[in-house]
């Protein structure tokens, strides 16, 4: 943590992925929204980040093709 | 109404478990693919995968322990079947220079023109297609980990235990993994604006 006072953005940029996965230290959490509580330029950011995990997940989310469905179906042992 | 023998109870018994085994984990099918497709390098190969997962599941199933993670229990199967099918064979080439710092898609995003330049929504400036194919480019190590816990919804920890990795490495990949998608990205910025 230390070596990043001269540049308080560096730092919340470092905190960010951390930030958004919940993994921070109550420390740690406090130091960030300090941060973009003043910081508009960082709350972008973070912002953007967060709708980006979201746009990921749903683009690249493709529904199992119906014929594999049965496939798997098929492949239960039977009941003797 | 004569009692049933005991090895009659103990087989209808088993047959029960197996088929409410077989019923849940066919209910995870969706979710199961989701992730597989991105495992593995096509939707063909994301089909076989899955079919063999199944297959080797239905045989194997007195392995499950009843009440841990069915889901995992299906993924690690997945992934060891992944590594048996050699794609672990081509090492996954040096990450260096790959990465951007974690602003820079965004950066690249509101300095490109047109399209919506809010935070929320400038990332609609990217293709479905644009987000498949650098997904698909971030070398597997990294990649595999953004699916299981980005995509799939996986914990850390269950994670480490399907890659059967240390969870400090899954912090770390999916740290420079995402780092590396979003450079992916924004070559898709670069093309589209120039």
């Amino acid at each position: 943590m230390m070596g990043h006072n001269d540049d308080p953005c560096a730092h919340c940029e470092e905190m960010m992925q951390p930030y958004l996965d919940h993994t921070l230290s109550d420390e740690e959490m406090h130091e960030a929204e300090h941060h973009l509580d003043e910081c508009e330029w960082c709350r972008k950011r973070y912002r953007f980040e967060q709708s980006l995990r979201v746009y990921v997940r749903t683009a690249v989310s493709e529904p199992m093709p119906a014929e594999l469905k049965q496939k798997l179906a098929a492949l239960r042992i039977p009941l003797n | 109404m004569a009692e049933a023998p005991p090895d009659a109870t103990r087989i209808a018994a088993e047959a029960r478990d197996r088929v409410r085994f077989e019923e849940e984990a066919l209910a995870l099918s969706d979710q199961v693919y989701r992730v597989a497709r991105h495992l593995a390098g096509s939707r063909e190969e994301a089909d076989d995968l899955v079919q063999e997962t199944y297959a080797r599941a239905f045989r194997s199933w007195r392995s499950y322990q009843p009440g841990t993670n069915l889901r995992a229990w299906l993924l690690r199967i997945l992934t060891n079947l992944n590594i048996d099918r050699g794609r672990r064979a081509q090492r996954t080439p040096p990450t260096q220079g790959l990465e951007a710092n974690d602003y820079y898609l965004y950066d690249r995003l509101t300095e490109s023109d047109g399209g919506p330049s809010d935070e929320e929504r400038v990332v609609e400036r990217l293709s479905q297609d644009d987000i498949v194919e650098a997904l698909a480019s971030v070398p597997h190590d990294f990649r595999d980990v953004i699916v299981l816990v980005d995509i799939g919804d996986f914990s850390y920890q269950d994670a480490a235990q399907i890659l059967d990795i240390p969870i400090g490495t899954v912090m770390s990949r999916l740290h420079r993994g995402r780092r590396i998608l979003k450079r992916e990205l924004a070559e898709f910025v670069q093309e589209e604006g120039s």
